[in-house]
């Protein structure tokens, strides 16, 4: 209480990041609320403990690899700029967004951009490939201690098998995403926000 | 100099001393008198229907002001909330997921599986059920008082004008008034309390200890402005049962005693505190703890049961909350009080938040901090429920039982009913949660190899 959340946020700022983001005004300034009372320190970043005191992402097996990304290579604190960056992967795809000027680039919440977040949650090392280790750690993630080694071990090889076509016993990008053509990436990795 | 200031500070301390006086009298004529004897006079309704109308007429104008700025007005969490949550499980999530993708079944894995977790883990950054809980509830519209004051920058004059009045009448007039009250409320508690001690126990003792305790708590009722409104008068608490309620302030204890006698449970503190608790229990039968018995459970307990099976003692009141939550949920009672074998009168309690917001946050506000911004807000507005009382049936286990109270004070004040524990306000979640999700995950995946979940052990 007694916090004046968005009077902290600049009107410059909300401009900017609606341009990159694709977020209206009102939802900026309503994240930007949530970003602050998570914000325990009341230093403008959140920290990967502050993520963590949120019960209902502490127990998500994948918890740990979500908090991750939000940050960038390195570093121990996100800003706002870099939160919204983050949440826009799961703004939904809407038409209209094609009429967005072509040279800005594909907008965070494109299917591609998607599915690279996806990508970025098996890929630990940021190397843009899969490995059997990677893959294992996060399966080990998603069954706790409810498997056997040799039995994750084989769905890992089993999975790399089927999406492998170079030969390299990884997973690239492009590998990745011809697996999940089919998959409705756009809705299952979007949220419904309001306003 | 000195002659021509003499009658100037003759009239000047005349005037003082009247204005003194009258202010004294009013004072008791109009709230301390009332108070010993149960009355009202109607002042503090009236009170109420104005402020709403300003506070009507103030987010009016900010809307306007929004709209002039062309931007929606931020309306707050309790309307919509940021995103709209799909209620799926895992399973039809992920059933749905690899629909498209290849027509295997279910109990292979598939890269995309980690979609359903992503989208959970990100659903609850933004908008979670358990944080939200611990800092205090969103306004829809702006009481004028600053603390309040999320989204709703200075828009015209007029407004801010408003503003300073009140902080000019909650300051100025409202705050030395309550605090007369309170100190008077409570220095009376104390002196009748311990004058009453010196009875012997029995009869005249049990009616003058009530009498004192009722008038006592009246008065700081009306020190803190409150206007409660009590429903279901007829399922009061009775001797030999255990009065259970939601926790948001220490106020809700006052609230509650200023309509029956209750015997308080609680831990013995120092200074002032320490002083009324002292002072109290000469009086009627309380239950204090030292700081050392307080983890004892089993001597908690005893002594708990021993005061329930005396029926000529007062009922317990408990929060088996264990800590102030915002009022807008109930979270997980502790099982502790509902162990004890005797019937539970569930009370549950709703301040409307529109006059000033009663939930405290203790790792923001100390007491003394607390109790100064609940006097100097508007009002304490508040609905009191008594519900019927409800016992341990056949078959049902203390959890269970705490449940089905808790789930009836939730329906009965409108809350959302959690099974999130309060204490993780403090502390961190149990591991045995994550361990839960990720043994669904492994059932799914592998079939009934997994061995199934223990639903014995408890939240």
């Amino acid at each position: 209480m007694g916090s004046r959340a968005s009077s902290l946020l600049r009107e410059e700022d909300i401009e900017e990041i609606k341009k990159q983001t694709g977020f209206s005004h009102s939802q900026i300034t309503r994240l930007y609320s949530r970003f602050h009372s998570l914000d325990k320190g009341e230093n403008g970043a959140l920290s990967r403990e502050d993520f963590q005191r949120i019960p209902e992402l502490a127990i998500n097996p994948l918890g740990d690899r979500i908090i991750n990304a939000f940050f960038p290579e390195g570093e121990d604190q996100v800003n706002f700029r870099g939160f919204m960056r983050t949440l826009a992967h799961f703004r939904p795809v809407e038409d209209n967004e094609k009429n967005k000027d072509p040279t800005s680039g594909e907008p965070l919440n494109s299917r591609t951009n998607k599915l690279f977040f996806a990508f970025r949650l098996y890929d630990l090392d940021r190397d843009d490939k899969i490995s059997r280790d990677e893959l294992l750690q996060v399966l080990r993630m998603m069954v706790g201690v409810n498997i056997s080694d040799e039995q994750l071990g084989s769905i890992a090889d089993r999975t790399i098998q089927e999406a492998d076509t170079n030969g390299d016993m990884c997973i690239s990008f492009s590998e990745f995403t011809k697996v999940l053509e089919k998959v409705d990436v756009e809705q299952k990795m979007s949220i419904r926000f309001l306003h | 100099m000195g002659p021509f200031m003499s009658p100037f500070n003759n009239l000047l301390c005349m005037l003082l001393g009247i204005s003194f006086t009258v202010w004294f009298t009013l004072l008791l004529v109009f709230i301390i008198v009332p108070a010993i004897f149960g009355l009202s006079f109607g002042i503090r309704g009236l009170y109420m229907k104005t402020l709403l109308k300003v506070f009507k007429w103030a987010t009016v104008r900010m809307e306007r002001g929004a709209k002039e700025k062309n931007h929606l007005l931020y309306k707050p969490y309790s309307l919509n909330g940021i995103i709209a949550k799909e209620p799926t499980s895992l399973e039809e999530e992920l059933k749905e997921i690899r629909r498209n993708g290849s027509s295997r079944d279910l109990d292979e894995f598939e890269m995309s599986d980690t979609f359903y977790f992503c989208r959970r883990g990100i659903e609850s950054i933004v908008d979670d059920e358990v944080t939200k809980r611990f800092t205090a509830e969103e306004l829809e519209s702006w009481n004028l008082l600053t603390r309040s004051n999320y989204n709703f920058q200075h828009i015209s004059t007029r407004l801010t004008v408003l503003w300073g009045l009140g902080v000019v009448i909650r300051y100025g007039f409202l705050l030395p008034l309550r605090l007369t009250l309170a100190i008077t409320g409570v220095s009376l508690l104390v002196v009748f309390t311990t004058m009453i001690g010196f009875l012997p126990n029995g009869r005249v003792k049990h009616f003058l200890s009530e009498k004192v305790h009722l008038m006592c708590y009246r008065i700081c009722v009306r020190a803190l402005t409150a206007i409660i409104t009590y429903h279901h008068s007829e399922n009061k608490p009775k001797n030999g049962g255990i009065c259970v309620a939601n926790h948001t302030s220490p106020i809700d204890v006052i609230i509650l005693a200023s309509d029956g006698c209750y015997a308080m449970v609680g831990q013995i503190h120092g200074g002032l505190m320490g002083l009324i608790q002292k002072s109290m229990v000469k009086a009627c039968p309380h239950i204090w703890f030292e700081r050392s018995e307080v983890k004892d459970r089993h001597l908690v307990a005893k002594r708990l049961s021993d005061h329930v099976k005396d029926k000529s003692k007062l009922p317990i009141l408990i929060f088996p909350e264990g800590t102030c939550i915002n009022n807008t949920s109930v979270m997980m009672f502790k099982k502790g009080s509902f162990e004890i074998a005797s019937t539970v009168y569930p009370v549950a309690i709703k301040y409307d938040p529109r006059f000033g917001d009663a939930f405290w946050n203790s790792s923001k506000f100390g007491m003394v901090n607390y109790l100064l911004r609940m006097m100097s807000s508007w009002a304490i507005v508040c609905s009191v429920w008594y519900l019927p009382p409800m016992s341990r049936q056949e078959g049902e286990d203390a959890v269970q039982f705490a449940n089905r109270v808790k789930a009836a004070i939730a329906r009965q004040g409108g809350l959302v009913d959690l099974l999130w524990d309060g204490g993780l306000k403090r502390g961190k979640v149990k591991d045995t949660f994550k361990e839960e999700q990720q043994k669904l995950y492994s059932k799914i995946l592998v079939g009934t190899s997994v061995s199934s979940w223990d639903p014995a052990v408890h939240l």
